[in-house]
């Protein structure tokens, strides 16, 4: 498969294939989603399990679980917070995370615990280059 | 994210590996052959395969003939179904049973014209398979899976593609026929088989006309279609899979497998004994079928419960997300007393109790709702 995978300049990514966006209004607070690489391999997504609004959730440590047609894959929080909201659309539309990985698709909002743990990501430059070759 | 990726050793690759690769395909390893998994997405080829038509190449299932007068005796020596009752120009299913009357494979046997049989043999399972018809026939059993590529081309409008390219004699084909077509100058084995539930053909052609039937199959309007697919919509028909479904441990009959199995005549074969021993016995369990009625996927591997048991009653042998149900689907060996339709019972996903119901095979029954 040679398709160019889009990785948008302004979010912070995970090598483990999550993205980060601050939110402007709100600086403390983040939205996180799984990369179009990272949706792209897992192939059609079929189901999304988020974790409770409320939810402490560690840096690096799995909070949910999405189940395409043919695995299943953890995914991570990028840095450590407190869920504020997950993507209820997914219930009904988990392919969004497929069409859409970078908005539509989104998984959870964090309320951002350390924001230091942000200066760990990477950039968009530093994610692409450790993508594999295709 | 973790589960993405994997890597493979040594494995052989498909006479039209740059066919597959120019349609984007992803390949991922299985029974030592790198097979395409998916091209554009294993939901819209399974709908592609059930609104349309798909083709499969299925290049890595074994192809082994016996031919000559005494073939017809020597495969019903070694397979549940009575062979010698198939007549010219049809195939039907049959079984490789050991003495115990497991399944060693499941098998499709082809008559020819000429005293000519085809035996198709899971990849898995081709190397033992073969020594099995070696064992019994030795040199008049030949395996001719090198050389040829098989394609599988299956929905609602596979026999109007078929019928295109191949010509009417295609047509002429009632389910299980098969015959030989001349196309094109080039002869093609094609049978009226599959494995997705849908109707259409199953074609066997030689490796250097391989990539022109492929071609034109793709410009008739048939979406090619990888594993992926092949499995949910088998799946979705009930169609059991070798090494997950049945196996060496399981028999025919709590298989629901039955009709593969000739005991009225006198034929000994192998596992007859057995055979007809748990023929007569009461069943304990019985391969059921369950659909999930929450959110969630049921896989392979997982334990099925009685709602609030603690201990497993099953493991699910197969399991995946059917794209027509929109629900989790799977098999498992359940206990008889369970194995009735409208039982309730939980799978545990990964320490969730997710709700099931057993429903009567199949999940999804094909036929145009147009």
């Amino acid at each position: 498969m040679t398709t160019d995978h889009d990785t948008p300049d302004d979010l912070r990514y995970a090598a483990s294939h999550e993205w980060l966006r601050r939110d402007p209004e709100q600086p403390g607070e983040a939205t996180i989603g799984i990369t179009d690489y990272a949706q792209d391999q897992l192939g059609d997504v079929v189901y999304v399990a988020l974790p409770a609004v409320g939810e402490a959730v560690g840096p690096g440590a799995a909070c949910g679980e999405i189940e395409s047609a043919k695995t299943v894959a953890e995914f991570y929080a990028p840095v450590g917070g407190t869920v504020i909201a997950a993507n209820d659309d997914l219930e009904e539309h988990p392919e969004l995370v497929n069409e859409s990985p970078y908005e539509d698709g989104w998984l959870i909002r964090l309320r951002i615990a350390d924001e230091a743990g942000i200066d760990d990501l990477l950039d968009a430059a530093a994610y692409r280059a450790q993508l594999p070759e295709s | 994210m973790a589960g993405l990726g994997g890597s493979s050793g040594e494995l052989t690759p498909l006479t039209l590996r740059e066919r597959h690769a120019a349609l984007g395909a992803r390949f991922a390893p299985f029974a030592g052959w790198e097979m395409p998994l998916q091209y554009e997405g294993i939901v819209a080829e399974h709908e592609a395969v059930r609104e349309r038509v798909g083709v499969f190449d299925v290049s890595h299932l074994a192809r082994a003939w016996l031919r000559g007068p005494d073939a017809a005796a020597q495969l019903r020596s070694v397979t549940t179904f009575d062979v010698t009752r198939l007549p010219e120009g049809q195939a039907h299913y049959s079984l490789y049973c050991n003495d115990r009357g497991g399944i060693d494979d499941d098998v499709f046997i082809y008559h020819l014209p000429g005293e000519r049989w085809l035996v198709i043999h899971n990849a898995a399972n081709a190397a033992a398979d073969f020594e099995r018809l070696r064992a019994v026939a030795g040199d008049a059993a030949s395996e001719e899976t090198a050389g040829t590529v098989m394609l599988a081309v299956q929905g609602p409008d596979a026999p109007a593609l078929l019928s295109a390219v191949l010509g009417e004699g295609f047509g002429a084909l009632a389910p299980r026929d098969c015959a030989e077509l001349d196309w094109e100058g080039t002869p093609v084995l094609v049978a009226r088989t599959g494995y997705t539930g849908e109707d259409g053909g199953e074609c066997i052609v030689a490796a250097d006309r391989a990539e022109a039937l492929w071609d034109a199959l793709v410009a008739g309007g048939a979406t090619p279609a990888g594993l992926g697919a092949r499995d949910t919509l088998r799946l979705e028909a009930a169609l059991p899979l070798h090494g997950n479904d049945i196996d060496a441990t399981t028999h025919p009959y709590e298989a629901g497998l039955g009709f593969a199995v000739t005991l009225d005549d006198e034929a000994p074969f192998t596992g007859r004994a057995a055979l007809a021993a748990a023929k007569a016995r009461p069943r304990t369990r019985r391969l059921a079928h369950l659909v999930a009625q929450e959110r969630g996927v049921l896989r392979a591997g997982y334990d099925v419960h009685e709602p609030g048991g603690d201990a497993a009653v099953a493991r699910l042998t197969s399991g995946a997300f059917s794209p027509r149900l929109r629900r989790g689907i799977g098999m498992a060996y359940l206990p008889v007393r369970l194995a009735k339709p409208g039982v309730k019972l939980t799978v545990d996903v990964r320490g969730r109790a997710l709700p099931v119901e057993v429903v009567r095979r199949p999940f999804y029954r094909p036929g145009r709702q147009s």
